[in-house]
């Protein structure tokens, strides 16, 4: 399956972006073949509406799962409304977190776990 | 002062004084007779009434427009989230979300929907108040927590500027697009500041802007003896005329600190007042003076 993971890079080494709607770059990766693309993200300076923005990208891309640190609620209300699965509180780098994303020891996370606009200026 | 006149309270930096100059000047100019209208347009914030003390005696709600999708109608074709430059409204698979907060009814959605699935509902943003402060006239406006529309709140809460008053209008601090709604179309705008490198900065960034619209403007220093000279070697070099400078008086912290107005407490600020108040009657007479000429020469033309 593919999963969008947010990323401060553009390699697998990178660490996992903990800002949803502003992360850098969103790496969209085959899980079973580790194929991956990058999309760098046009809303990480957006002036607001980043998370719902960002959110449209990931869906756009096919991905059926988003791994990232945090989510607020209007990323998390369009990402549920396209049926994706997310997990948050996700560290480490991108290959790291598909790893635990493979072994199942993610856990999926039903609600934003953050206020709006907590990943501006951060 | 002559009746028909708004004043704008503006500063760059936050906490310099605005609404203690604003609300005393209105305090000194109802004492001496005048008709003056106080109006709070920091809705983000609105603190004149603690000085003011007003008697409230109506309210009324402020609503904006925003979309409401019929999704009987919706073919999720996607072209009110194309348009929309805030993600206010986003069609994801066959569901359209709206984020009702980030709309800045600008209409656009409704226009380009081919299906005519959307229809606008009005968003409670915001509430004015409005009273009576001893004669004062006191209207002020109170933007709802967790909303952003701010300019929208101020520009209706401007609507009600009396024209046979002299209209003290309370602008947030910055620069930004609250403050552009606020001192637009006003008279005179008073920038207040402290003299201090980012009393300084952010006095550039007022002075930059009220020069952008064209709006008459003076500097008023508070706390005039602390920080540096810079502000005044500043409004020199630019022939910006420093019409009012306060003192560092711990008296007038305490008296703002339990919500009194400093000319009643501290008489000897009344001449300060006055001179303010001078000042800006000239300015008034001269402004009139160029209205006169601009409407003589074009009925000359």
């Amino acid at each position: 399956m593919k999963i969008a993971v947010t990323s401060t890079g553009k390699t697998l080494d990178s660490q996992v972006d903990p800002r949803f709607g502003r992360a850098a770059c969103f790496i969209i990766i085959d899980t079973e073949t580790m194929d991956f693309n990058v999309i760098e993200n046009e809303n990480a300076a957006a002036a607001g509406g980043a998370g719902i923005s960002s959110a449209k990208t990931v869906i756009d891309s096919g991905a059926g799962a988003v791994l990232t640190g945090n989510c607020g609620p209007n990323a998390e209300r369009t990402l549920s409304a396209a049926g994706l699965k997310l997990y948050t509180k996700v560290t480490g780098t991108v290959a790291e977190a598909v790893e635990l994303f493979k072994s199942g020891k993610l856990a999926e996370a039903f609600g934003p776990n953050v206020e709006p606009h907590f990943g501006t200026d951060k | 002062m002559p009746d028909g006149f708004v004043i704008a309270i503006a500063s760059g930096k936050g906490g310099t004084g605005k609404t203690t100059i604003a609300t005393n000047l209105a305090h000194y100019l109802a004492g001496l007779g005048k008709k003056v209208q106080y109006l709070d347009c920091d809705v983000e914030e609105p603190n004149g009434h603690i000085f003011l003390k007003p008697k409230i005696d109506v309210s009324e709600a402020v609503t904006v427009d925003v979309p409401q999708v019929d999704l009987k109608r919706c073919t999720g074709c996607g072209k009110c989230g194309e348009i929309c430059q805030y993600s206010a409204i986003i069609c994801i698979k066959e569901n359209v979300l709206t984020f009702e907060q980030l709309c800045h009814s600008c209409g656009g959605c409704m226009r380009v929907c081919p299906a005519d699935a959307i229809r606008l509902k009005p968003l409670n943003i915001g509430d004015i108040e409005f009273g009576k402060a001893g004669e004062i006239n006191f209207v002020h406006g109170r933007l709802r927590i967790g909303h952003v529309r701010t300019p929208s709140l101020i520009k209706e809460v401007k609507k009600h500027i009396k024209q046979d008053c002299l209209a003290i209008i309370d602008v947030p601090p910055g620069t930004s697009c609250p403050v552009v709604e606020a001192v637009k179309g006003t008279d005179f705008v008073l920038l207040v500041t402290e003299p201090t490198p980012f009393g300084l900065n952010d006095l550039k960034l007022a002075v930059d802007l009220v020069r952008k619209m064209k709006l008459p403007f003076a500097v008023v220093i508070n706390r005039y003896d602390i920080g540096n000279e810079e502000v005044e070697k500043y409004c020199e070099a630019e022939n910006i005329d420093v019409i009012m400078k306060l003192p560092d008086d711990r008296r007038i912290a305490e008296a703002y600190s339990t919500g009194r107005i400093i000319v009643d407490v501290l008489s000897e600020y009344r001449k300060e007042f006055s001179e303010l108040h001078e000042y800006i009657k000239n300015a008034k007479a001269g402004i009139d003076d160029k209205k006169r000429l601009r409407v003589r020469r074009k009925n000359n033309s």
